[in-house]
């Protein structure tokens, strides 16, 4: 009697993921003044970042006169398969994609190689297939500008640590490597203590710890994302070096903003997803018009701190 | 620790060995706790901020989460069990009770006890995954490390729950005498409690029954699937403990909070001399097990180790312990 219960089962998981598969097709303009039309398939647009990102991309279809039809795969992989599929059945000039999953999105960039369409991946990359560009914010960029702003507050001199995100992610890797620049440029900085906290609060707040403990004259902090940074708040707090230590971290998350208001946080570096969403529009026009683009493309990033995160507040 | 079938061999054995190793045995076995013994002597040496007073409460704060979970583990894994999903539920009990005190607008005490009881909801369900849906035990946690998991981000939508009382956030903070943590104590009290069951209980005995035969337990009248249940209830609801006493330190709710933790705390019993077959395992031993990865870990930031090599170096600490143990055991045969 197992079996068919099984099936059953089956049966109806399966029927009720088809339901909620609604197509989340919008904002088919009519036809622009040029005969260009880009497909742009976001991750989610339940996610303020990407709905941003989207505005930005349609001002500059607007202003290029070109159509644009965006779809919301609403952070599912299966939806987004669909929806790059409808895109290459409508023979669409350029495919722009922000892909929920890099792994999962690879038969789809693949279909559209086969296809002829040459695709622009956003934010996210792709781990197969082949990209005509890929836009993303400048980590690198990041984490100088992270540095440089670290060692100017605690006076261009002493004891700084860092610390590191999941080992190998290329978040990591990048924001590690404009540090590193920041800290070159920099005489009479210090690197003791660079450690690994997987992006994690409460790893961050452990190894925090830990790196405090060690070394008793430290004068600042970079964290690779915000999280970690809200992990060293917490241990300065315990130790009582809340006021003295320079806490720096990476992503401009809601809780970070709210601890630089509060003066617990220093600084942290925000992704601007309008000039991202603008910038894959851009490489999308000028690879329909036959121009050469960078295959990887920056997109400026912006630090902020108690001067201007009233901007960033909601 | 063996099971108390083994007792009477274990007794004549004891006349042969010399002293100190009995000494030991009173620590679970020797090999862990040697083990620990020589890690401190060596960070000492090697970091002066090691061998601090300071540096001991830090130590001993990082792993209460890690600890009170592996008391639970310790128990599952004497079964012959495992639970693979105390990482999700510290991540869900956190979530559950975040989410109480600050969607709901509920006490920060119902708060907690919703906390506490979503964990061992959880534990429990997994028990009867186990006992009446007859699936390995492997299997039925594995599930349940994706269902309390995928939970949490539901019910926080992903992102941090923030903003407790002050109170709530001084319970791991305050220090009894100026050294000792609440968070330290409460591990502390678990773990004399858990050894007394352990050893005086006629349940607690049963689980090296159950872990070295289930058959012959079941057969010699011992109610197999209810203590197993007991057990992984028990072991929900120290996750679920860990988990509120990380929300107590990190003063907010973290959908991803506790992820691949699982891994440390089996890490930990094993090391602490427990076999995955089943039927041996000691809370002592379990204790060294964990201050032994919180010792390494600490140790490794505080000489700045880079972090692909703390990475390898865990691991070969892990075997070691392990291969150490058995090959001590063997030898004794």
């Amino acid at each position: 009697m197992r079996r068919p219960l099984i099936a059953v089962v089956a049966t109806l998981t399966l029927a009720v993921a088809a339901c909620g598969n609604d197509d989340g097709n919008g904002n088919d303009g009519d036809a622009a003044a040029g005969d260009v039309t880009i497909g742009l398939s976001i991750s989610t647009l339940e996610n303020p970042f990407f709905v941003t990102l989207r505005d930005g991309a349609e001002a500059v279809a607007e202003d290029a006169g070109i159509e644009l039809r965006v779809s919301d795969a609403r952070d599912d992989a299966q939806s987004q398969a669909n929806h790059v599929q409808d895109f290459i059945t409508r023979s669409v000039d350029v495919l722009v994609v922000n892909p929920v999953d890099t792994a999962a999105i690879v038969p789809s960039i693949e279909a559209a190689n086969d296809a002829g369409i040459p695709v622009v991946t956003v934010d996210r990359g792709s781990d197969g297939g082949e990209i005509a560009a890929h836009v993303a914010s400048d980590n690198v960029l990041g984490g100088r500008l992270a540095g440089e702003f670290l060692f100017e507050q605690i006076g261009d001199s002493g004891e700084v640590a860092q610390l590191e995100g999941i080992a190998g992610t290329s978040a990591a890797r990048d924001r590690g490597a404009g540090f590193q620049e920041a800290l070159d440029a920099a005489s009479g900085i210090d690197l003791v203590g660079s450690q690994a906290a997987n992006f994690s609060r409460d790893e961050g707040l452990t190894v925090a710890e830990n790196v405090l403990q060690a070394n008793s004259g430290l004068a600042g902090v970079f964290a690779q994302n915000d999280e970690m940074a809200l992990g060293a708040v917490e241990a300065a707090r315990s130790a009582g070096l809340l006021d003295d230590l320079v806490i720096v971290g990476f992503d401009a998350t809601d809780d970070a903003l709210a601890a630089i208001d509060s003066g617990e946080m220093d600084a942290t570096v925000a992704q601007l997803p309008s000039d991202m969403g603008g910038a894959a529009i851009e490489a999308a026009i000028a690879i329909a018009n036959g121009d050469d683009v960078d295959a990887e493309q920056s997109v400026e990033v912006q630090l902020v701190t108690a001067d201007n995160v009233g901007d960033f507040l909601e | 620790m063996s099971a108390t079938t083994q007792d009477q061999e274990t007794q004549a054995r004891e006349a042969e060995r010399p002293s100190w190793n009995r000494f030991f045995e009173r620590f679970g076995s020797s090999g862990p706790l040697v083990g620990l013994l020589v890690l401190v002597v060596v960070l000492s040496f090697l970091s002066p901020a090691f061998l601090t007073v300071n540096n001991m409460v830090n130590v001993f704060q990082q792993i209460s989460v890690l600890a009170i979970l592996a008391l639970g583990m310790t128990a599952v894994i004497i079964t012959a069990g495992i639970d693979l999903s105390v990482g999700s539920i510290v991540g869900l009990s956190g979530v559950v009770a975040g989410w109480t005190f600050v969607e709901a607008g509920l006490p920060m005490p119902v708060a907690f006890l919703a906390g506490l009881a979503v964990g061992a909801l959880a534990g429990f369900i997994s028990g009867l995954m186990i006992t009446v849906g007859k699936l390995p035990p492997f299997i039925a946690t594995l599930a349940m490390l994706s269902m309390a998991r995928g939970l949490a981000l539901v019910i926080s939508d992903g992102q941090p729950i923030s903003g407790y009382p002050d109170w709530f956030r001084n319970i791991t903070r305050y220090q009894l005498f100026g050294v000792l943590p609440l968070s330290v104590l409460l591990v502390v009290v678990l773990f004399l409690l858990g050894a007394a069951y352990l050893r005086y209980r006629p349940s607690g005995r049963a689980l090296y029954a159950i872990g070295g035969n289930e058959e012959v337990a079941r057969l010699s009248g011992l109610k197999v699937q209810r203590e197993k249940l007991k057990v992984y209830t028990a072991a929900g609801a120290l996750a679920g403990l860990g988990g509120l006493i990380l929300l107590s330190r990190l003063d907010s709710a973290q959908p991803t909070a506790g992820a691949g933790l699982e891994l440390d705390v089996i890490a930990a019993v094993v090391i602490g001399g427990a076999s995955l077959a089943g039927g041996r395992g000691s809370v002592s031993g379990t204790l060294v097990g964990a201050l032994i990865i919180g010792f390494l870990r600490n140790g490794l930031n505080l000489l700045d180790v880079s972090a692909f090599w703390q990475q390898v170096i865990i691991g070969a600490v892990i075997a070691i312990a392990v291969m150490t143990d058995t090959l001590r055991r063997r030898s004794k045969h």
